[in-house]
């Protein structure tokens, strides 16, 4: 499917495509990596709203990007249950390893490093979002062979 | 020994199938909804179940689906409340990733029972797993003549969408969550109106919890005699534990209502971590105050732990041991809720501006004399002024543990450091 026909795919699940905003941004992200100013104007255009309905949304909610991130987005939890597991030493870790510090990109473009709220995975804290995938009961060694795997 | 019931799938292979589903007797929950009772029965049996909401807020489920207006003319709408953004808590994405079909036959029962045609179930956006599984589970129960046009050959019709969520802790209020579905910023609406009277595109909407709605068809098969003989008669039923934190066996428990806190952290999930004693724990979720270690006898119901001055709310029970700073856990919530405040209304927004500045310096050994006080303060003007919930857990929880733990938050400002560095 183009990004037109999931995009009205989305908005048939509504009785008003308002409603579809959300998972439009989120195909339109899957499609482009992030969502830049042309990307929301193809939303909105697309959907036939507002312009202004698509930009709030884009910058409401934390999953949807309007800068451009690496291609592995390490988002670690750091919330309560993941920090009583030792979730800030594994940022440490993290930050000398790829020598950037959280919210920034290595300069290949190949890691961003992100501190988030709980994931809903506190049973295997610490945990980290990469990508789609959750990694739990972390620990330095796995980190290593995580970020291993991904080079 | 208490036999699980929500569980019951979690942990056989290819649970999420629908062929695994109907083979542990999936789906004649609904066919006996259907052919057996008429939808007004169906809310008469959930109110005589006593089962209360599951979300946290403890309100009673058969109650709130008899306050949908009965007359014909606008659609209703079922909301399921899948974006459990309370820290501490993971019980609804295990249900969805690992039984998504309990939760489709509750949502097709509990619609059937209130006349809504259309459901979403809202997903926080990180749970791809679990979107995937019911996304999945969705279109084999539509193969299988579960979901659609005249389900299971009756004259009822029903659809169920998800929405997948994007970051914002906020969406899981359930008002907040309706403005969401609509293509809005998530920010909590005024009630009244409830949802049930006007909620999704101002029409009647019930919005329950995964957890909720999965109770339904086994109130449905076992009647509502067996799940009031589960727990306190006032807040019965099997309910799902999130354990975490310093606790030797971390995971989801499934155990009756009304048992108490020690048994659940000692018994169930084993205790401390060796060499460890527990300090505190937290009940449910962050939102809910934290309870130290001398009062773990109270009762794990919505009554026992509001009147010992905490909350069931979603259960994610934190377990917290002497290694451990207070000072810096009460501040991490605080930032947590700082973080994800929507920013509607001042009390909220500023107010936890403040405490977090506060809390900081305190933590940072930097703190003054007067700011235990000033930090009481902030959570006065907070506490009960503020639109929705968020702004009063997050004064709630530094309440208790200012009460609680006090000479810990005073060693740092008298020693001008962390006692526990
Ligand atoms: N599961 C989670 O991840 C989280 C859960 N929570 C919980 O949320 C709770 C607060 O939730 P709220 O929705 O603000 O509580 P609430 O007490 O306002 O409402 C609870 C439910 O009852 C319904 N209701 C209440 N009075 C009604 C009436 N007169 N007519 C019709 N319906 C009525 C509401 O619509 C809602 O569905 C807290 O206790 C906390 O435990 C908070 C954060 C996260
Ligand atoms: C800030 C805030 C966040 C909430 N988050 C959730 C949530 O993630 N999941 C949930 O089921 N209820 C959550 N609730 C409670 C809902 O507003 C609502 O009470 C619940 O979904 C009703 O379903 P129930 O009656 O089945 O519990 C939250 C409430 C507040 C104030
Ligand atoms: S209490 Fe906080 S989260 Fe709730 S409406 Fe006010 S600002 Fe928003
Ligand atoms: S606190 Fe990290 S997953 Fe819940």
């Amino acid at each position: 499917m183009t990004m037109r026909e999931e995009i009205e795919a989305a908005a048939a699940r509504y009785p008003d495509r308002r409603s579809a905003i959300m998972p439009a941004l989120m195909i339109a992200q899957k499609e482009h990596g992030h969502l830049p100013g042309p990307v929301l104007e193809e939303v909105a255009q697309i959907l036939g709203v507002e312009r202004v309905w698509v930009y709030e949304l884009a910058t409401f909610y934390t999953l949807f990007h309007t800068e451009p991130i690496g291609r592995f987005h390490l988002q670690l939890c750091d919330n309560v249950s993941c920090m009583l597991c030792g979730s800030e030493a594994l940022l440490t870790h993290l930050e000398t390893t790829l020598g950037i510090r959280k919210g920034e990109t290595t300069p290949d473009g190949a890691f961003t490093l992100s501190t988030v709220e709980c994931l809903g995975a506190c049973e295997m804290a610490p945990v980290m979002q990469v990508g789609d995938d959750y990694h739990g009961n972390l620990d330095a060694a796995r980190l290593d062979a995580l970020l291993e795997s991904f080079r | 020994m208490f036999e699980p019931v929500l569980l019951r799938n979690v942990d056989v292979p290819d649970g999420h199938l629908l062929s695994t589903y109907e083979a542990g007797g999936g789906y004649r929950a609904l066919r006996k909804a259907l052919g057996e009772y008429t939808p007004d029965e169906i809310v008469e049996l959930v109110k005589e179940s006593n089962l209360r909401g599951r979300g946290g807020a403890g309100f009673p489920t058969g109650m709130k689906w008899s306050f949908v207006p009965k007359a014909a003319g606008k659609p209703k709408y079922l909301c399921c409340n899948a974006d459990e953004g309370e820290p501490g808590t993971f019980k609804d994405r295990i249900i969805m990733e690992r039984d998504p079909h309990q939760l489709i036959e509750g949502l097709a029962v509990s619609a059937y029972a209130i006349g809504a045609e259309t459901a979403y179930v809202y997903i926080r956006g990180e749970y791809v797993t679990a979107i995937r599984r019911m996304e999945q589970a969705i279109a084999e129960a539509h193969e299988n003549g579960y979901l659609g046009i005249g389900i299971l050959g009756s004259g009822f019709n029903f659809m169920v969408h998800i929405h997948r969520g994007a970051g914002a802790y906020i969406c899981g209020e359930e008002t907040a969550m309706l403005e969401s579905l609509e293509g809005k910023r998530a920010q909590p609406r005024l009630k009244p109106p409830f949802p049930a009277v006007a909620g999704l595109y101002a029409s009647p909407t019930v919005i329950n919890n995964v957890e909720t709605l999965a109770c339904v068809p086994h109130i449905v098969m076992r009647g509502s005699a067996w799940f009031r003989g589960i727990g306190p008669d006032r807040s019965p039923g099997p309910k799902l534990y999130c354990l975490s934190g310093q606790v030797r066996k971390p995971g989801l428990y499934e155990l009756p209502m009304g048992i108490s806190l020690r048994e659940l952290v000692e018994e169930h999930a084993g205790g401390p971590l060796p060499g460890r004693k527990v300090k505190a724990v937290i009940p449910g979720g962050v939102s809910a105050p934290v309870i130290p270690e001398g009062e773990l006898e109270v009762g794990m119901d919505f009554d026992s732990l509001t009147a010992a001055g905490s909350m069931l709310g979603s259960a994610g029970v934190v377990v917290i041991d002497d290694s451990t700073c207070m000072v810096k856990l009460a501040t991490r919530i605080i930032e947590f809720f700082h973080h994800e405040s929507c920013g509607k209304c001042t009390p909220c927004r500023e107010g936890l501006d403040w405490t977090v500045k506060v809390l900081r310096r305190i933590e940072a050994g930097e703190g003054e004399t007067g700011d235990l006080e000033q930090l009481e303060m902030l959570c006065k003007g907070i506490f009960g002024n503020t639109f929705c919930a968020l702004g009063d857990g997050a004064a709630m929880g530094l309440r208790a543990a200012l009460k609680h733990f006090r000479a810990e938050f005073v060693a740092h400002i008298e020693e001008r450091r962390c006692p526990f560095h």
